[in-house]
């Protein structure tokens, strides 16, 4: 194991995260922030609660799930589609590194940022909306398997684009409406029949779900139902960057 | 092979992209341990393929490498460890230091922080003052240096430099050279390729042609340039002529200069080049001159007249 080339990678990744600090991590804080203030404090109060929990603590951990989806994903596409634009992958491909050590390098950078961004907004969100963690070693786990595949899922976007728009189109058009629809902001108990059907077929539904029942206790799911399409998902992404490096997808002529 | 004089070996290596373009064509050649080896050839010939091929940015489509022993392919982390590449195109990481940028190069090759040797690489390419410049700072001499220096921050025992003094001016092209020079006396192996005949002849030990996809010759040097190298007597005319008298028609002779100079064109390795009897031939004819030139001709000429002669 070529453990200075991941160390390497970690450190020059993590490097652009502080020297980007605005972007990186204080924008997607306070947008999140703004998300606790307007539907947790503001429209929070006038709307009843959900199982047992009140609105504005109910959505906290699918707000905080659904920032760290984006910014994961972003993150993981961002770190090695750069180099690629940038011409200078040709060090990454010439250098003594295995697949598993470049994974581990982007992905394990990526996924501590968006974990620093997870912690940062659920200490934001103290401040505006009181909550409870019933489970924290759930919680925590569920925040690392999280941010570690949806990194792993940027990590493919980022070798399969070719531009800046490709970059964007998948987190976009897919992912974001995903976040939205997979009950981040209501019980999936509260939509009609044939919907709570379609619902499931929406993997974020069973993130959101899995990590709101380390806080509260309530899920629409098993909690091993929901850590089981994690870490399935995380499997999936795993066998297709295997296969992107074995047939040197995008990379190698 | 390691500890043999031969440091890389390529074998009927051949590359062909999936656009259908052949870039390489059965290409066998080996590299000697602490040579400077030019590889020449025109934009296109496979130049730039052999190196990413050899380095692991190019999948080969058959044949084999093997450096210091490690297959390229099989043995890929032992053979890159040795190998430090200098590409064609300036691509840097803009937004970063020169500092971060050299350190991030040797941790990727499985080096530990050496700050030591950073210093001694940044001293060495005049960069050691831009060491906390970001790199979209710097002039694109100075980038140059700082895709060499990220080459060199593993230590390598083997350097592709692959054009590197495109676009650079004179006396950085200079200091280059001399750097090379240095690693080469270090016993680091050095493969270049280059626009530049005359850094080729300035610099290497040997020189290989690529053209077409297919390696045309490689050889020493100064045999190269002895064995096609061709020497020419040009005979500065008194009096211009239209065409080469009748009776000197059985001699190797062409007219330059608007018939203002008559040219011998001879091989210097034979005994007898015939020039006396040529000088008696002219004088007999009737023809005066004024002045005497000899001229031997450069690699480019060979490299010229090879192309040509295999298109």
């Amino acid at each position: 194991m070529n453990l200075y080339a991941i160390r390497a990678i970690y450190r020059f990744e993590m490097a652009r995260t502080f020297r980007t600090v605005t972007q990186s991590i204080v924008a997607p804080v306070l947008t999140t922030s703004l998300y606790f203030v307007v539907f947790g404090s503001a429209i929070g109060g006038r709307v009843g609660g959900i199982e047992g929990v009140s609105y504005g603590a109910f959505i906290i951990p699918g707000l905080v799930m659904l920032s760290m989806l984006s910014e994961s994903i972003s993150n993981g596409s961002f770190g090695i589609y750069l180099p690629k634009w940038s011409g200078t992958i040709y060090e990454l491909l010439s250098a003594p590194v295995a697949p598993i050590e470049v994974i581990i390098g982007y992905v394990g950078a990526a996924a501590s940022k968006s974990l620093m961004l997870g912690v940062l907004m659920l200490a934001t969100a103290r401040f505006f909306v009181p909550y409870e963690i019933h489970h924290p070693f759930w919680m925590l786990g569920f925040l690392v398997l999280t941010a570690i595949t949806a990194s792993t899922f940027g990590f493919i976007i980022g070798i399969w684009a070719d531009s800046f728009q490709k970059l964007q189109i998948i987190p976009v058009l897919v992912v974001t409406p995903l976040t939205f629809l997979g009950g981040s902001f209501y019980s999936i108990s509260m939509l009609p029949p044939i919907w709570q059907k379609i619902t499931l077929a929406n993997p974020v539904v069973y993130l959101v779900n899995g990590f709101r029942w380390s806080f509260y206790g309530v899920s629409d799911f098993a909690v091993g139902t929901s850590f089981a399409v994690i870490l399935t998902i995380l499997a999936l992404c795993f066998a297709l960057i295997w296969r992107i490096f074995v047939t040197g997808y995008k990379l190698k002529a | 092979m390691p500890g043999s004089g031969v440091i890389i070996a390529v074998e009927s290596l051949s590359k062909t992209y999936a656009s259908g373009v052949r870039s390489l064509e059965s290409v066998s050649l080996e590299i000697r341990r602490g040579e400077i080896l030019a590889l020449l050839g025109p934009n296109g010939a496979g130049k730039t393929t052999l190196i990413n091929i050899v380095c692991g940015i190019v999948k080969p489509t058959s044949g084999s490498v093997r450096v210091d022993g490690h297959d390229v392919v099989r043995d890929y982390r032992a053979a890159r460890k040795l190998i430090g590449l200098v590409p064609q195109e300036l691509s840097t990481d803009a937004f970063e230091s020169v500092w971060s940028t050299v350190r991030f190069s040797r941790g990727l090759f499985g080096k530990p922080d050496d700050s030591a040797h950073l210093e001694r690489v940044l001293r060495d390419l005049s960069l050691w003052e831009k060491k906390d410049a970001k790199i979209m700072t710097l002039s694109g001499g100075m980038k140059r240096r700082v895709l060499i220096a990220k080459a060199l921050a593993h230590e390598p025992r083997i350097l592709f430099l692959d054009e590197p003094t495109a676009g650079v001016d004179v006396n950085l092209r200079r200091d280059m050279w001399a750097m090379v020079r240095k690693l080469r006396e270090s016993g680091v192996t050095i493969i270049l390729t280059t626009h530049y005949i005359e850094e080729a002849q300035e610099m290497a030990d040997r020189i290989g042609i690529i053209n077409k996809a297919k390696l045309l010759f490689l050889e020493d040097k100064t045999q190269l340039m002895r064995k096609l190298g061709k020497k020419e007597l040009a005979m500065q005319l008194q009096k211009p002529l239209a065409a080469v008298p009748e009776a000197l028609a059985n001699r190797k002779l062409t007219l330059g200069d608007g018939g203002n100079s008559l040219i011998y064109t001879y091989d210097s390795n034979v005994a007898d080049t015939g020039i006396a009897g040529l000088l008696d031939e002219v004088e007999r004819a009737g023809i005066v001159f004024t002045d005497l030139r000899s001229r031997e001709s450069s690699l480019e000429d060979i490299f010229i007249d090879l192309v040509k002669e295999r298109s």
